[in-house]
């Protein structure tokens, strides 16, 4: 099971990112669980300063931007290993 | 491994030939703007060009196409430049620094970087858990909103470029000042206690990714299209509304009641612009239609200033981790040095 967190505090931007690794996961091989982390004190436990960003297997791979779902799954391919 | 790197060097190599091809479209276009618009104006829709309707028709078909091309040109050459000043790298540059340099350089990097009401909260939580002064954070806090690619352009197309500079030399001047100000008061205890307790474990933090000119031309060209997309129609309304009330409403109607002369128009329309919430591309159209119809220059900046910079939702989010006394202060000062700009502005005479 690989972890995915989406952080950010609930702005449009947050919810368009959940649906992008949605739908770029959704269907795919990869058995997933997302957790949305809208606290700020956790949020910035992550040493992120723009949201949304997204954190794979407690990785931050990236922040302030929606990435392309390829690249999505690129990240998921690389963390996958880490998932047990 | 070679051939990725090759194919990585054809992309961007292919991708600068495509940002050439669609610069040079776009000065052709821009250059022809005016004799497209009466083209289509006066002869495929046979209006004179001695009528209202017709001059206000011209006018829309000018008006519109100039400033949504100066806004995709502008924001996709700062979204750009953006790949290369994120948050953190901001961050990296203003840790450490003193008062004075410290303020400068944060209301400078204001302008560029990427900053959106909802990050306000952990970009000021990142900035002050990295050792950035309280100050100087409060000043890229101040230009962030106010002066940005948006606002500057829309000023710059609507106005020209005397207006354009004069806003952003205020707001940066106004963003130094509340800045020192509020370094020098010692206000770090009215800061919520959470801020500086946050615990950042850098070990959860990539390695910042290298990206290639293909990335960086993709990403500038998403943010371009998705911000350009949400300013559009206020564009639209707004040069629409000001065409129409053009002809309808006669020039100088305001001169009197909200002229220069007025003492009290500049405060009152910083109080008016609190509780308005929007973004520059909604008001400067409203703000052109009220500088035609008299409203003195220092007051419709000033009134402009308030609504971009000083707004009740954006107070809401920063209550998070600013306690009461200094977010009155930040409002306080903020409209203060607004105010004195708005005067400064009557005075002079443009």
């Amino acid at each position: 099971m690989l972890h995915i967190k989406v952080l950010g505090s609930g702005c449009p931007n947050c919810k368009r990112l959940e649906a992008e690794v949605r739908a770029a996961l959704d269907g795919g091989a990869v058995a997933y669980d997302l957790v949305k982390v809208t606290d700020y004190a956790d949020i910035a436990a992550y040493g992120v300063m723009s949201t949304p960003a997204l954190v794979i297997e407690e990785q931050v791979v990236s922040s302030g931007r929606i990435p392309k779902r390829d690249q999505i799954v690129a990240w998921v391919r690389q963390y996958e290993g880490n998932a047990l | 491994m070679a051939s990725t790197v090759k194919r990585r060097d054809d992309h961007d190599r292919r991708d600068f030939n495509l940002v050439g091809l669609a610069a040079l479209a776009w000065v052709l276009g821009f250059a022809n703007l005016q004799t497209i618009a009466d083209f289509l104006t006066y002869r495929l829709l046979g209006l004179s060009a001695e009528s209202h309707l017709g001059q206000s028709v011209n006018f829309f078909l000018y008006d519109v196409p100039k400033i949504l091309m100066l806004l995709a040109a502008m924001i996709f050459m700062i979204t750009l430049l953006r790949t290369f000043i994120t948050p953190e790298q901001t961050r990296r540059w203003l840790g450490g620094r003193r008062e004075g340099v410290g303020n400068l350089l944060a209301a400078l990097l204001g302008v560029v970087t990427p900053f959106c009401s909802c990050s306000a909260v952990p970009l000021f939580i990142g900035f002050v858990e990295s050792g950035v002064p309280l100050g100087v954070t409060f000043s890229f806090l101040v230009t962030a909103p106010m002066v940005n690619e948006i606002a500057l352009v829309m000023l710059f197309g609507m106005f020209g470029w005397k207006i354009a500079g004069l806003y952003m030399l205020s707001g940066l001047t106004i963003a130094i000042v509340s800045g020192v100000v509020i370094g020098r008061l010692g206000m770090e205890r009215e800061v919520e206690d959470f801020v500086y307790q946050v615990n950042v474990n850098r070990r959860m933090q990539n390695p910042e990714e290298r990206l290639s000119w293909h990335d960086r031309f993709s990403q500038a060209l998403d943010s371009t299209r998705d911000i350009v997309g949400k300013v559009w129609p206020y564009v639209l309304v707004g040069i629409a509304v000001g065409a129409g009330i053009h002809g309808f409403v006669p020039d100088q109607f305001l001169a009197e009641t909200l002229g220069r002369d007025t003492i009290w128009a500049v405060p009152a329309a910083v109080v008016l612009g609190v509780p308005l919430y929007s973004n520059a591309a909604g008001i400067i159209p409203v703000v052109s239609v009220l500088m035609d119809k008299g409203v003195a220059l220092g007051t419709v900046l000033a009134f402009m200033m308030s609504v971009v910079a000083l707004s009740l939702p954006e107070m809401i989010i920063l209550r998070r981790v600013l306690k009461p006394r200094l977010i009155g202060l930040y409002i306080g000062i903020v409209a203060l040095g607004i105010i004195a700009t708005g005067y400064l502005f009557n005075l002079m005479h443009f």
